[in-house]
């Protein structure tokens, strides 16, 4: 069995961020798309930590604590959002929010 | 060595398996319990990965807040008519490209061998030994990248108004 290396740890943050960009892309549910953007952000962090362990590096950690601060101001700004578009559309699917579209 | 292999496969299908599983559930509380496993895998891949800071503040921050907030805002919206209708709408053109680059990345990389796969060794020889990962990210944090810690803190409060704002009935 090959040991793990960073290579690995890159092809697996490579799958995380296609599978949140698959999520974003195809869902129509707006709760789904946010979750979505937190996979992409976490496939992010792991590319940050596996290069911060390979490379002996503590400011990948940190970076990797800012995106993380990111991930909470968009997640509370995102629901936010999706709750004021709740009461006024009554519709959680973003492809029925179209008043933008001609 | 080999029990490390063994839990980096064992997390690395824990975060894959959640993360389709995120993608794919009709119910939308289905959906965030698949991705608290997949969160709670990448929280074990920091631990491999002698990042234990991280690994505390990816569980009490990550899967303890804002998955809770998550799970608040599902209940509090009504979803019921959503789950009824398609979940998928019609790019699945757009997501098969997406697919299909990430696909081509990882063959040119396989094609072109090993020294595609070289990363640089590390310059310096590693942290002093004796102190601990959080110590360590904590005299980073408060010398080299204090303006942008405190800029963080304001990107956080921009977002707490924001956000009451925006749920708010009437302002």
């Amino acid at each position: 069995m090959h040991p793990v290396t960073t290579v690995h740890y890159l092809a697996l943050s490579a799958a995380l961020l296609l599978i949140g960009t698959v999520g974003v892309l195809t869902r129509r549910n707006i709760v789904i798309i946010l979750m979505s953007i937190e996979l992409i952000l976490n496939a992010v962090n792991i590319n940050l930590i596996a290069f911060s362990h390979a490379l002996q590096n503590i400011n990948g950690q940190v970076f990797a604590i800012f995106v993380i601060t990111d991930a909470v101001a968009e997640a509370a700004v995102g629901l936010g959002i999706l709750i004021a578009l709740f009461r006024n559309k009554e519709t959680v699917l973003a492809d029925q929010v179209d008043i933008l579209k001609w | 060595m080999l029990i490390d292999t063994i839990l980096f496969y064992v997390f690395a299908v824990l975060v894959l398996a959640g993360g389709i599983l995120t993608i794919t559930r009709r119910s939308a509380v289905h959906s965030a319990i698949s991705l608290i496993v997949s969160l709670l895998g990448v929280a074990g891949l920091y631990l491999l990965q002698k990042a234990e800071f991280l690994f505390a503040v990816q569980i009490v921050l990550y899967i303890g807040g804002i998955m809770v907030l998550f799970l608040f805002v599902i209940m509090l919206v009504n979803l019921d008519q959503a789950a009824k209708e398609r979940q998928f709408n019609k790019q699945w053109l757009v997501g098969l490209a997406a697919a299909g680059l990430v696909g081509l990345q990882i063959g040119w990389f396989v094609i072109k061998g090993k020294a595609a796969f070289a990363i640089a060794t590390p310059s310096m020889p590693g942290a002093s030994a004796g102190e601990g990962n959080t110590e360590q990210i904590a005299q980073v944090l408060f010398s080299e990248y204090l303006l942008p810690f405190e800029i963080a803190s304001i990107l956080l409060l921009v977002a707490v108004v924001g956000s009451v704002i925006m749920a708010k009935k009437r302002i």
